[in-house]
């Protein structure tokens, strides 16, 4: 048994994390929460000129053909930093969704310049308050153009293109939902950021009046191409909800031996002791979970479903987790703008949303266990 | 990434298990099985008698206590092999806990520190489960505080007499030697006055007394020793180093990999599944599936976590510390999981009688027992302790007993 990254891997992660300590400072994350950027310019130039966006992606589209293990190591530390870039809704969903059903046409135009960082891509799926389900696609198709309103859309008023839900008929089946692909800077969509608890990624409203659009894969198919695509990201984010969780221990472990309190180390204390201990069982299992994630992502298992609905929970727990007890070890500083902990704690309350709920979730493992109990 | 064994792997898996195939107890197979959380008995049979009988047979095939060196009764086998040897032995596994604290603490206590006459003499009947043995570390006085025990051993010419009590001492009744922390000088601080020792169950002055639980099984002992002699010679390293000695005996528990541990998760599935309320299915709650689903992620979350240990055993490595979280995580959710089935059952989750109680009355039997897994081998409270201090590199609890003469340390709260 070899349930472990490779040396390779290992050397990958050891560059990547070299490569964003410098490039993806603290400072760098403020930037974009305080609003003087929208994302870091430098750093996606960087991730590219990396070879990190295309990691995944084969080398006839420009990537480097690495695979997805590889992405899972990239997306690890990218999560650690915080890395406030639109990769997720680039390279998780974007680029998965153009892998798994698009033409060849549409992936030799788009998924080269995702790999050198020329076009950001998203997901445009949810239409408010509410988990993903066919029944909650209304956005409407006639003559190849789209009409309605998406929100939120992770970095939709930085996209240049949208992979869009949509809605192509009213059987109440899965049926019902198409993919369409849509190129945001050809005219008919409107984007506006919102506000969001976690600045340092932006979300937004896509208002579609006519846009142009093409299908993206098979007519009809659209829910069981999102749900792939859904779980394969389930996968990869759960890796940077590792990353965040990893480090949110670390600075809580960190400050309970820097700081005195009653004449000695915060964290001699039992009462911090046993947050951090709690702190580091959550970790463990979400990491050990995404590593199962990762085999069946990689592998094109039967077992993905299962394994992703799995990874997700549980990563989403230990970062939430993780990032909450942070600030109560670190006490009144935790809770200042100053210093690093709300950042955490914003973002992992953020990806703990960005596929549906943890309620969706749930709901998904329970049923994906059932199936393959009756099978 | 991946589950396969490598091609050593494979081949000794294949010998693992045609020998299995050919020589294991099926006639027992079913009822093991089913045999579900604790303590395992067996209908027809005495399970300590099986469990002799399918050791001694390994012990002649040589699949006994793999990891020992065969002179001692072992098979000089590599620690993955012994995952893989367990993998394969499966429900039959089950047949060895009488033996598994003799193998993982007492037997190589012995081998680090017992001279070489008794390891010839000892090790390998231990190894073919001739002889039983039990470890004598518990105290009423000392608890997850080990070393605060007081049962004192007091030099008389070339033995040594022991006068004192033990308790939580696991199969001490069926036990025939026994490896046993004494306190030899009370003078010093606690840590520095204690001396090991192994003794034979059967000394004069010896008395094992079973413990009722508060589950009313009884599965523990009292163990008190009235002037027991025990020959210096059978000191296990130097008077006063019994501490450091008893470091090696707890090292090699945790090093227990792939341990078979129950998290309840199968048994709380399947009955939610097959349960039927007045809301119809149980698991179409959407309150059911949420606490399934927490707990599906935790017992994966502990498999997925020994597989990363057992890769780096593969590997020849050391596994790293992420196994340190079984027990904290499998414990309180055995229990959670045994009140939260009997709340599905309504008035009538109060049955234990098996007539008369779902799922034969598991989930009271769980509820009653869980307790305990809590707190033997380390409470919960003790197993954040070492993770925060062992793993994560927090400073130690500040000791107020630590300079202080064992004699001077107080012994009653109020």
């Amino acid at each position: 048994m070899n349930f472990d990254f490779s040396d390779d891997q290992k050397q990958l992660r050891d560059q990547a994390r070299r490569f964003l300590a410098e490039k993806c400072q603290p400072k760098a994350v403020r930037a974009v929460l305080e609003g003087k950027a929208d994302y870091d310019r430098d750093l996606w130039k960087g991730l590219a000129e990396m070879g990190f966006l295309g990691v995944a992606i084969p080398e006839e589209y420009g990537g480097t053909g690495a695979g997805h293990l590889e992405l899972c190591v990239i997306a690890e530390e990218l999560g650690r930093v915080l890395a406030p870039v639109p990769f997720s809704s680039t390279v998780y969903l974007a680029a998965e969704a153009l892998l798994l059903a698009g033409s060849e046409e549409q992936k030799q135009k788009w998924l080269p310049k995702i790999s050198s960082g020329e076009a950001i891509g998203t997901l445009a799926l949810f239409e408010g308050t509410g988990n993903p389900s066919p029944a909650a696609v209304k956005l409407a198709v006639s003559n190849g153009t789209l009409t309605g309103t998406k929100k939120p859309v992770a970095d939709g008023a930085i996209a240049d293109f949208a992979i869009v839900a949509a809605r192509t008929g009213n059987s109440g089946r899965e049926t019902d939902v198409s993919l369409f692909l849509v190129d945001l800077k050809a005219g008919g969509v409107t984007a506006k950021a919102l506000q969001n608890v976690d600045p340092s990624r932006q979300q937004a409203e896509l208002t579609f009046a006519g846009a142009k659009a093409e299908p993206l894969g098979a007519a009809n198919e659209g829910w069981s191409i999102l749900s792939r695509v859904m779980d394969r990201a389930a996968v990869l984010i759960a890796f940077e909800q590792v990353g965040g969780a990893d480090r949110a221990l670390e600075m809580g472990r960190d400050y309970a031996l820097d700081r005195i309190a009653f004449g000695r180390q915060i964290g001699s204390f039992q009462a911090i002791k046993h947050i951090l201990a709690d702190m580091y069982v959550s970790a463990t299992l979400a990491r050990s979970n995404s590593y199962y994630g990762a085999w069946a992502l990689s592998t094109d298992a039967a077992e993905l479903p299962e394994a992703a609905a799995s990874a997700r929970i549980s990563a989403t727990q230990a970062f939430q987790h993780c990032a909450k007890q942070n600030i109560q070890v670190h006490g009144g500083m935790g809770f200042t703008w100053e210093f690093d902990c709300h950042l955490y704690y914003r973002r992992a309350n953020a990806l703990a949303l960005s596929l549906g709920s943890q309620s969706y979730w749930e709901d998904q493992l329970i049923d994906r266990m059932r199936q393959k109990n009756a099978a | 990434m991946n589950f396969d064994d490598t091609p050593q792997e494979a081949e000794f898996r294949a010998k693992a298990r045609a020998w299995i195939d050919a020589n294991a107890p099926k006639q027992y197979e079913q009822e093991l099985t089913k045999s579900g959380l604790g303590r395992i008995s067996l209908k027809n049979a005495d399970i300590v008698e099986v469990g002799k009988a399918w050791q001694k047979k390994k012990a002649e095939g040589g699949w006994a206590c793999l990891t020992w060196p065969s002179e001692y009764g072992g098979r000089g086998a590599t620690p993955i092999e012994k995952v893989i040897w367990q993998q394969e032995e499966g429900v039959y596994g089950k047949l060895t806990q009488p033996f598994q604290i003799g193998e993982g603490m007492c037997g190589p206590t012995v081998m680090a520190y017992g001279a070489e006459e008794h390891k010839r003499r000892y090790l390998p009947k231990l190894a073919s489960g001739e002889e039983i043995w039990c470890q004598l570390f518990s105290e009423p006085a000392g608890g997850s505080d080990v070393a605060g025990l007081r049962t004192r051993a007091e030099k008389d010419g070339d033995d040594w007499i022991i006068n004192g009590q033990k308790i939580w001492t696991s199969g001490a009744h069926y036990s025939d030697y026994g490896l046993l922390i004494t306190r030899t000088d009370p003078n010093v601080p606690k840590h520095k006055g204690l001396t090991m020792f192994f003794l034979d169950m059967k000394s004069p002055g010896v008395e094992v007394k079973p413990i009722k639980q508060a589950n009313g099984m009884q599965e523990f002992n009292e163990v008190f020793f009235t002037n027991v002699r025990i020959p210096d010679s059978q000191r296990l390293g130097e008077v006063g180093d019994g501490w450091n000695v008893s470091l090696t005996t707890l090292m090699n528990e945790r090093m227990s990999i792939g341990a078979r541990l129950a998290t309840g998760f199968p048994e709380i599935f399947a009955f939610c599944n097959d349960l039927v309320t007045e809301n119809g299915s149980a698991i179409d709650d959407p309150a059911v599936r949420s606490k399934l689903a927490n707990w599906a992620v935790k017992a994966s979350g502990l498999k997925y976590t020994s597989y990363r240990s057992i890769s780096a055993l593969s590997k020849g490595q050391r596994p790293g510390p992420e196994n340190s979280i079984g027990k904290l995580v499998a414990g309180p959710m055995l229990q959670d999981i045994a009140a939260f089935a009997m709340d599905l059952e309504g008035a009538a989750g109060v049955f234990t009688d098996p007539a008369e109680a779902e799922a034969g009355g598991s989930f009271q039997a769980m509820l009653l027992g869980s307790p305990s897994m809590r707190i033997a081998g380390g409470t919960d409270e003790i197993l954040r302790n070492i993770i925060a201090e062992r793993v994560l590199g927090l400073p130690g609890d500040i000791r107020v007993d630590k300079d202080v003469p064992f004699n001077k340390i107080p012994t009653k709260g109020r």
